[in-house]
């Protein structure tokens, strides 16, 4: 089935990947980790400040593709505010939509739901999970950074 | 300037390569992709596949299948005569004798056998001298080494057009040098070393030069002699043969001169619980069942491909290269990665603003395939402080008409990111 570029490419995702938000070092975070993609050469670093177990602030640096970045920027945006186990829950509602095995629900991913076109790009999901692989292993307290191989 | 030019093939010809006709001897080449016919320019990766190839596979699949140099039985007998044949096939292209070639898993494999077999006589503060430019298979297996043996690990570096930089790989070999190891063909940058001069250099400090051809048997008529080279590796489906076969040349009198690298079958002259005697080379360094079919396959490719003369493939793909690099280069925005002035077709770019990934996935769309990464060659790419490159690598069956079309899916890709 032929998908059109449009679809993985869409509005929002070229915003975020042209100009990532919460692109910075934290510098009080309390959490963070280097997430890196040996395949196609994506680095990031997700910072994390964690206060009574919520995500007080994050934010991350480094450098990817257009999805990679875009995902990392709307990650951020997404998991601000709320507590470790609604970060989990929504991540594995992201990574079951970018794997098509779930319609994407914007109710319950919001802004996240643009991602649902990587599911016809095997190879491309990768990409839209490293950003969030690399928060769940800073959250984890890990040190050893997050390869996606 | 290298033997690859000199050592050309029957040059008189100059026939043109009929390109519609080859391209008719490959069956993969006629499919859609995503709704467009498939433009395959992957070819560094893995080339396809002419129907002599498959034919020569399901041959000895379907008529001669058996095991080599052990029945009396007819069909042993001719499975070991078209295997045996394949390795004089193989001999003739590379101008080696037959005793000299080694049949291997492919190009790393090769390579791991001479680090480890030759390279098990290093000893403390000997050194490897390697380039810049080497993929991972040219690196990691001499590291290795290093560790083991003691051994230091050098590296010569390239400018950057992506050449070696001939003065500083001499000031680096000295009288500890033992073992010289080069790609003739980097396969991130296409560019075409100067391995005649390399070898000629390594050998005034008495090292031994092992070339990694992995990319340059596909493009150029290679003759170890006129290079004057110890080893030479190369893989079987980057020359249009199967995979999981590849080649090792190695110079008679070091070949002889070395201990085996796996043991088992096929390897030995006698065994007891006592002592075992090694099997000469090239036995000794084939042990076990090795892969018949892919030998056969391989004689298959080279003789195809000498039957279209490497010479007129070469000319062929220097056309691609220039039309290649002219069409990219007046993209605004694109800039290519390694201006050798000596290159095979290969062109390696990025995309201003747009990560190679990105790139990739929208000529994907567009029926082009390409290769988007580090090209296994890491340190190559932070010697250009890319993360990453787009790379369009041409065969003999690739056309102008797909240039084009390379050339619209990338100004599609810029306009699509604009």
């Amino acid at each position: 089935m032929k998908v059109a570029l449009e679809d993985l490419y869409q509005q929002l995702i070229m915003d975020h990947g042209r100009r990532p938000r919460n692109f910075r070092v934290l510098q009080d975070a309390t959490h963070h980790l280097e997430g890196y993609n040996p395949l196609c050469g994506d680095r990031f670093t997700v910072y994390l400040k964690i206060a009574d177990g919520r995500v007080a602030d994050v934010s991350f640096q480094g450098s990817g593709c257009a999805i990679s970045t875009a995902s990392a920027s709307l990650m951020t945006e997404a998991v601000k505010g709320k507590t470790e186990d609604e970060v989990e829950k929504l991540f594995e509602a992201f990574h079951a939509v970018v794997t098509g095995k779930r319609a994407p629900d914007a109710a319950s991913l919001g802004k996240l739901a643009a991602f649902a076109g990587v599911a016809a790009y095997p190879v491309r999901v990768k990409c839209a999970t490293l950003p969030w692989h690399t928060l769940k292993g800073a959250l984890a307290g890990s040190k050893q950074p997050v390869s996606t191989e | 300037m290298s033997a690859t030019r000199t050592a050309t093939v029957n040059t008189s010809r100059g026939n043109a390569l009929d390109v519609a006709r080859v391209r008719a001897d490959f069956p993969a080449l006629h499919q859609q992709v995503n709704g467009r016919p498939l433009v395959y320019l992957d070819n560094a990766a893995t080339t396809q596949k002419p129907q002599a190839v498959l034919d020569a596979l399901l041959g000895f699949y379907s008529r001669d299948c058996a095991n080599v140099h052990r029945g009396v039985h007819a069909l042993s007998q001719r499975a070991t005569d078209a295997y045996e044949g394949a390795r004089e096939t193989v001999a003739r292209f590379l101008n080696a004798r037959p005793r000299e070639i080694v049949f291997t898993r492919g190009t790393t494999e090769a390579i791991n056998l001479v680090a480890y077999s030759y390279g098990s006589r290093l000893s403390p503060g000997d050194e490897i001298l390697i380039t810049e430019l080497e993929h991972h298979s040219n690196i990691v297996p001499w590291q290795m080494l290093a560790e083991r043996t003691g051994a230091r690990l050098r590296v010569a570096p390239i400018n950057d057009r992506g050449e070696i930089i001939l003065e500083e790989f001499q000031r680096l070999l000295g009288p500890r040098t033992r073992i010289v190891a080069v790609a003739h063909v980097s396969n991130a940058l296409g560019t075409v070393n100067p391995v005649e001069e390399i070898c000629r250099l390594a050998h005034t400090y008495g090292a031994r030069v092992l070339v990694d051809g992995a990319q340059a048997v596909p493009h150029l008529a290679v003759d170890v002699r006129a290079l004057d080279c110890d080893f030479y590796a190369f893989s079987g489906h980057k020359i249009y043969g199967p995979t999981g076969i590849g080649v090792l040349f190695g110079r008679w009198e070091l070949l002889e001169a070395m201990p085996p690298y796996q043991g088992g079958g096929d390897m030995i002259r006698s065994v007891t619980f006592e002592k075992t005697l090694y099997n000469d080379p090239p036995y000794r360094f084939e042990a076990g069942t090795p892969h018949i079919a892919g030998a056969i396959g391989l004689a298959a490719a080279i003789e195809y491909v000498t039957r279209l003369g490497l010479e007129e493939i070469r000319r062929h793909e220097q056309q691609l290269l220039q039309a290649a690099t002219r069409a990219l280069e007046e993209i605004p925005g694109v800039r290519i990665v390694g201006t050798a002035a000596h290159k095979a077709a290969v062109v390696s770019f990025v995309l201003d603003g747009v990560h190679p990934h990105d790139v990739a996935t929208v000529l994907d769309h567009e029926g082009v395939a390409v290769r988007a990464g580090h090209h296994c060659a890491q340190p190559l790419m932070e010697r250009f402080g890319l993360p990453a490159t787009t790379r369009a690598s041409f065969a003999l069956y690739n056309t102008l008409e797909e240039v084009d079309a390379l050339a619209r899916a990338v100004r599609r890709a810029r306009e699509l990111f604009d």
